[in-house]
């Protein structure tokens, strides 16, 4: 009996190490996203003691190099906004009219072939990308616009754009495709009963029922562009250019970032903290996005009462 | 028949209209997926086109002088006319197999060596520069069989070097391989106990809740901010070295998490409850019942989460530019504290060098590692079917 207890004791002392164990491992998550927002942060805090945090978000001259420097993000941002649109305007039309396909009109074979076939591009990495931009997008804007009497710059927005779009395309097209597939066969059923032709019901009933699906495989997207680093470093240009022209060079917050800190500079010096500073601003507003996307997909599950998506 | 059509209380007029109007977005459809598909062909192509002869590297049979004037000075090993058809990087090399090999000394031998990466240009036909004088020579040469091109041994057995042609991807991959290792090594473990501790264990409360929103939050935060986080805490606050293993492979594993613990998740929910109760029905307690029962079947699920994760991580370059890992390495690291570079790193630096050689180095550079994480990825597609269970 009392053998009995005491292996019952050294199993009990097992169980609860083991479960501590997993508590703690399940803790380094939570740890890693305040450790990113507190680094960030408090590099942040610094800089913006150095620097007017009003003339971050609204001054129009950013010039980290020189003695009297000035940190105005505003060309930062737009240049990120515009490439990011490009991005979007590549990416949204391609991905949802692929994943419409895939899941109204393909049969389960073509499925089974096509899926991975555009997995591959997910699976590309970005510096990939970027030296296929650079190196062949690019020059390749820049001779059509010469043909047609335009000049280009081979640090286009339009190049990093374009490439980021296709490298968005699966984001949207793998999660529209799996809300699109959500959607109950009854609705459908039911239009074509009613003598709807199939695009009808697919714009009519099926997309507006997959809308918020759709909405949060966007923003999931344009959180991905606005943070995509490696294409634009290669691609894009170094020089902030607060400009709608899509032919010139821009810049991004991810470029400046990737700039000021493989620099040479001192790392308390502002031209360094101010890569935190934008660091903080991607952050706040990719995780804003994320959690508006979260937020439409669980409505979406509410409403046709899905467990897994 | 028009009559017929028009007395039909359900004919509709526009229903020709509409039907084309199915046909067109129908096409749409389509002809989306194929643009998408055609950027993928196009993409591979160019890369294929481009990268491929880097397969082959251009060699040129000349006399070598060994003595002591080519001891002293390699630009005396072989005939002056030939010095700038001849790689630099082997030239140099030559004085130091003197002294390794006193027997050499005051001979001479007709051997085959690297050529400059302009005549390798040239040879490849792409846009070269070599003087007209240098050109007549490697005409000539040409014509008497003396230049070859042989496979690009030297690729594949260097790390990176400053002249293009001797510059190799093999300190990339063991830099690699050795970042990896550090980010399996913390992000496995990791992942597998939070998945199981969130599927197993965790009572659904509020603390599970966050939990869950803040791993979902972490796999969407974009890969630079994980290199800021790198650099202020793993260099800044730990003081470990910068451009090393550890902390690119910390950095790494930290961004690796996300996949494996939703993975792993996904493969632990699939195991049916039945076993779990069978399990307790027999008396053995909750972590038996996981670790004998749950854990081994859910394997299989876990193991191509883990390596669809591995294969992400193997491709990602910002945060480790972040953290210095694009360092000039020409000799592989032998241990995780060393400074190292990764495949896209090196990647990324040979993508910014101003001569043609290094484009098709790139290219190359990028068809390894696009070889390497297609197979990954379609090893984790065989494991899944292989070991797939339906309950």
């Amino acid at each position: 009996m009392s053998s009995f207890q005491s292996k019952n004791k050294t199993v009990q002392l097992q169980e609860d190490l083991i479960k501590y164990f997993l508590i703690v491992a399940a803790t380094i998550s939570i740890l890693t996203t305040f450790g990113i927002l507190f680094s960030i942060l408090f590099e942040a805090l610094e800089f913006f003691k150095l620097k007017s945090f009003f003339y971050f978000f609204t001054g129009t001259e950013w010039s980290p190099g020189t003695v009297d420097s000035k940190f105005g993000a505003l060309p930062i941002f737009a240049g990120t906004f515009i490439i990011t649109a490009i991005a979007m305007s590549v990416a949204l039309p391609i991905g949802l009219g692929s994943a419409i396909f895939m899941s109204e009109y393909a049969s389960s074979k073509q499925r089974t072939i096509l899926k991975p076939l555009l997995e591959i591009l997910a699976g590309i990495p970005t510096v990939v990308y970027g030296f296929f931009a650079a190196i062949t997008v690019a020059p390749f804007i820049v001779s059509v616009c010469k043909s047609i009497g335009v000049e280009a710059s081979f640090n286009s927005a339009l190049a990093s754009g374009v490439v980021m779009g296709i490298m968005i395309i699966p984001v949207i097209s793998s999660l529209s495709d799996d809300v699109i597939s959500a959607v109950p066969d009854s609705l459908r059923k039911g239009s074509l009963a009613l003598g709807m032709t199939k695009s009808e019901t697919i714009k009519d009933i099926v997309i507006p029922s997959a809308l918020p699906g759709i909405i949060s495989a966007s923003l999931l997207g344009i959180s991905k562009a606005l943070g995509e680093t490696m294409i634009v470093v290669m691609a894009a240009g170094l020089r902030p250019n607060l400009s709608w022209n899509i032919l010139e060079d821009m810049t991004t917050v991810t470029v400046r970032i990737v700039d000021s800190l493989t620099g040479d500079q001192a790392f308390n010096s502002p031209a360094t903290l101010s890569a935190f500073a934008l660091g903080l601003t991607l952050f706040i507003v990719t995780l804003v996005l994320n959690i508006v996307s979260v937020r439409m997909i669980q409505k979406f599950k509410e409403k046709y009462k899905m467990s897994s998506l | 028949m028009a009559k017929n059509k028009n007395t039909n209380i359900f004919y509709d007029p526009t229903l020709k209209k509409r039907h084309a109007k199915a046909r067109y977005f129908k096409f749409f459809t389509i002809g989306s997926l194929a643009v998408s598909l055609l950027f993928l062909a196009i993409f591979l192509g160019d890369m294929v086109s481009k990268g491929s002869t880097a397969i082959q590297q251009t060699y040129i049979k000349v006399e070598v002088k060994y003595n002591a004037k080519s001891e002293k000075s390699y630009r005396k090993a072989v005939e002056r006319k030939y010095l700038n058809l001849i790689s630099r990087a082997t030239l140099r090399e030559i004085p130091m197999k003197i002294k390794n090999d006193p027997t050499l000394m005051n001979t001479t031998e007709f051997i085959w060596m690297l050529a400059d990466d302009q005549v390798d240009m040239y040879m490849k036909e792409y846009y070269y520069k070599i003087k007209n004088k240098d050109l007549k020579t490697l005409e000539h040469l040409i014509k008497e069989d003396r230049v070859e091109k042989r496979f690009n041994k030297i690729f594949f057995t260097h790390g990176d070097s400053k002249t293009p042609e001797y510059s190799g991807i093999l300190s990339a991959m063991i830099g690699t391989i050795l970042t990896l290792l550090v980010a399996m090594v913390f992000a496995f473990p990791i992942g597998v106990a939070t998945a199981v501790y969130l599927e197993e264990f965790s009572e659904q409360n509020k603390w599970s809740e966050f939990l869950e929103v803040n791993i979902n939050n972490l796999a969407a935060i974009p890969s630079i901010l994980f290199g800021l986080l790198g650099l202020a805490i793993f260099i800044n606050l730990f003081g470990m070295p910068r451009s090393s293993a550890l902390v690119g492979g910390l950095t790494l594993a930290l961004m690796t998490l996300p996949i494996i613990v939703v993975s792993s998740r996904a493969a632990l929910r699939s195991v049916p409850a039945s076993i779990r109760q069978a399990g307790y029905g027999l008396g053995l307690t909750k972590v038996q019942v996981v670790k004998d029962h749950v854990l081994p079947l859910a394997f299989p699920g876990i193991m191509t989460g883990s390596i669809i994760g591995l294969a992400q991580a193997m491709g990602e370059t910002a945060p480790l530019i972040i953290v210095g890992m694009i360092a000039f390495i020409p000799d592989s690291p032998s241990s995780i504290v060393e400074a190292a570079t990764v495949m896209p790193a090196q990647i990324f630096t040979w993508a910014g060098m101003p001569e043609r050689a290094y484009i098709e180095r790139t290219a190359a550079g990028i068809l390894v590692l696009l070889t390497v994480l297609i197979s990954l990825n379609a090893s984790a597609v065989y494991l899944r079917k292989k070991f797939e269970v339906k309950w």
